[in-house]
């Protein structure tokens, strides 16, 4: 085509984080392509020796506002590990409850606000209250109800109270959970509402397919977010959780303060896509029906169709959640106070993050203090996989002048859902 | 005067404080009838450099963090230091306990010297610039952060308790934490967030800073009623305050 093309996105906006994408190409002749994380490094493994194992969860909690469940449940899962701590099956239940509404608040807030603007063709969701305001409606309901769920179960939106080493430091009542079983019922209408308008505008998302790895937790019987071990569409058996570091192979990139993974190729993908490719069987029905309505298979390698995959996961824990609180109900609320005591030990915690799978581990010494503590972020995982998409997607989309192919970046960065701060902060676009 | 123009500016934190003001949902229609967004990266795309009101998240943590805000800071003619990272440093303050060298080592190993991963202790906004406004807490309670907006765009003095935390706690009537055995906060942090942890079974960890003036004597005297230490406190007050004047 014999273009030049000069892409710059100095902190790609509607993702959580600072990123950049650059973009060089004279005559048509790529000369660069690379998407860089500039976010400020926070160095969390390193602040957290010297304290408690009664603190962890709250300090590690701010590494993301979005995922501070998630991020919660990996520390506590680790201390617990760590400390030999067992738990009820009345704490296991609630705390995949609580981990749950993080998925809507956070799935909902992805496509309403951060992705929706992009397939409407407008820059925020600000013009989209005069233009759409049924679809903004739909997503502010949502998006409510994921942080009324998040409330009751943690204690507020975003930085969890009450979820600490050995179980809850207030329990819901059984009339709070009936209410909140009410109120996932009367989400389910919002949810179809916001399908049918993915579902009408799902021919915007690009065609792009780029065959990859993709890493998600697998339980036995369930679509899990919090429990199993580390699979991978590569490989036929589970690797065990500790040992997470010989799957992620962290590598610092001159690109990139967020680390960078590979394991069977020169990259990896995680998140809601990963979790279908790996768990699509065991999806429950009315997830099921929403990835037939869409066309989704297992094995879908387009990158763009996280988002097709995050819609159905609302479904999937809207009516797990169900589930769940019908049974914590059938066995009745037990008052059960969080027990746990100081032990020197190592352990780790793996949880599925909105945008994909999360490790921590950490090691105490007698007193219960930290003495040394790995994390390994989603958006991490997902950063080599975002520049190896970029290698391939240029050259494809190049035709389409500057701003499409911008845009069409930028969609796709947006598509990981990227947690930036979590992996440090991450998002700029330089097209040079 | 017009609707003055807000800009919001994310520097090193978890961005769980503008996760609040999105958490409004449609009560932010009701802030936008006093100012106008002009620039909120999170949010939307739009950018600028003509601002009234700059909002400020995060904490600062390298040179360019610092010159970037300082440019800010000329440009605005208020700013709001927003939510824990911003007003005292929060927990990226823990960091300050250890030296940068082995802070850097411990997460990048060998790769620790690269320029683009380079860090020095972390500050809090006002110890760069001059920050006009507070919007204390992590995360921030949004319902604070509307009143502070609305006060500034209408040209009143907001008011922040100055007061602990144990006031609204015996409001609520909980049982005090000390009671169980725990080290709480409560009597040396800034009130303003309705004792959310001590209502929820949890102690409180200080994350809306010291009061004004607190009162260490009565401080002193939990602690030895209770059988607890100054080290037992500290080993908590440094998660959101390392580094925050104490005696």
């Amino acid at each position: 085509m014999g273009k030049s093309i000069d892409i710059n996105v100095h902190h790609v906006t509607r993702v959580e984080g600072h990123g950049n994408i650059l973009v060089k190409a004279q005559d048509g002749k790529i000369e660069k392509v690379e998407w860089q994380v500039p976010e400020a490094p926070r160095f969390f493994e390193a602040m957290v020796r010297g304290r408690n194992y009664l603190d962890i969860q709250t300090i590690v909690s701010r590494i993301c506002g979005i995922c501070s469940v998630t991020h919660s449940l990996a520390a506590i899962k680790g201390v617990e590990d760590a400390l030999e701590i067992e738990v009820s099956p009345q704490t296991d239940k609630l705390r995949i409850l609580a981990h749950y509404s993080e998925q809507v608040e956070s799935h909902s807030l992805h496509l309403g606000y951060l992705v929706a603007p992009d397939l409407l063709g407008v820059n925020s969701v600000v013009p989209l209250v005069a233009s759409h305001p049924d679809v903004v409606k739909t997503v502010i309901s949502l998006h409510k109800l994921g942080n009324q769920w998040m409330e009751l179960l943690t204690g507020r939106m975003t930085h969890p109270v009450t979820i600490v080493p050995g179980g809850f430091t207030k329990l819901p009542t059984e009339a709070e959970l009936r209410g909140l079983q009410k109120k996932i019922k009367e989400g389910i209408p919002a949810l179809n509402t916001l399908k049918d308008v993915i579902l009408s505008l799902a021919s915007r998302l690009p065609a792009f397919d780029r065959p990859t790895e993709y890493v998600a937790v697998k339980d036995k019987s369930v679509y899990s977010f919090y429990h199993g071990d580390i699979a991978s569409t590569d490989i036929e058996k589970t690797e065990d959780v500790h040992n997470f570091e010989s799957c992620v192979n962290e590598y610092v990139s001159p690109q990139s303060t967020a680390k960078w993974t590979k394991w069977h190729r020169d990259s990896y993908a995680v998140g809601a896509l990963a979790r279908f490719n790996v768990n699509a069987d065991l999806l429950l029905p009315m997830a099921k029906d929403v990835a037939k309505e869409f066309g989704l298979k297992k094995g879908c390698c387009n990158p763009y169709m996280n988002n097709v995959a995050q819609l159905l996961e609302l479904y999937q824990v809207a009516e797990h959640g169900l589930q769940l609180i019908d049974e914590v109900l059938t066995a009745s609320i037990k008052p059960e106070k969080p027990v746990s005591r100081p032990k020197a030990g190592e352990g780790v915690g793996c949880v599925e993050a909105p945008r994909g799978i999360l490790f921590h581990r950490y090691a105490f010494d007698a007193r219960g203090n930290c003495t040394r503590a790995n994390i390994c972020i989603p958006t991490g995982q997902n950063h080599a996989n975002i520049q190896k998409d970029f290698e391939v997607l240029v050259p494809q989309f190049m035709d389409r002048g500057q701003d499409e192919l911008k845009l069409i970046m930028e969609m796709l960065v947006r598509s990981y859902d990227p947690c930036i701060s979590c992996s440090t902060h991450f998002l700029n676009i330089d097209f040079v | 005067m017009s609707k003055p123009r807000v800009a919001i500016f994310d520097f090193a934190c978890c961005e769980g404080c503008q996760l609040q003001i999105v958490n409004m949902e449609e009560e932010i229609i009701d802030l936008l009838s006093v100012v106008t967004p002009v620039e909120w990266r999170e949010a939307i795309s739009d950018q600028s450099t003509e601002y009234d009101i700059a909002i400020i998240e995060g904490s600062i943590t390298r040179p360019e963090d610092e010159e970037r805000l300082k440019t800010i800071r000329d440009r605005a003619k208020v700013l709001i230091a927003l939510g824990a990272c911003a007003t005292i440093g929060g927990v990226n303050k823990l960091k300050n306990n250890f030296g940068m060298d082995d802070v850097k080592s411990s997460v990048y190993g060998e790769a620790r010297d690269m320029p683009h991963l380079s860090t020095y202790p972390t500050k809090a906004a006002d110890e760069i610039v001059k920050v006009d406004y507070k919007v204390h807490g992590c995360p921030i309670d949004n319902r604070e952060f509307a009143y502070i907006v609305k006060c500034i765009a209408t040209g009143k003095e907001p008011v922040i308790p100055y007061y602990p935390v144990c006031v609204e706690c015996k409001e609520k009537e909980n049982v005090c934490r000390f009671e169980y055995g725990e080290i709480c906060l409560g009597p040396i942090t800034r009130a303003g967030c309705d004792a959310r942890c001590p209502s929820n079974g949890a102690w409180c960890f200080g994350c809306r800073g010291f009061v004004d003036d607190p009162n260490m004597n009565a401080g002193r005297e939990i602690l030895e009623k209770y059988g607890k230490t100054v080290e037992d406190l500290m080993h908590r007050i440094v998660l959101f305050n390392t580094g925050r004047k104490e005696e």
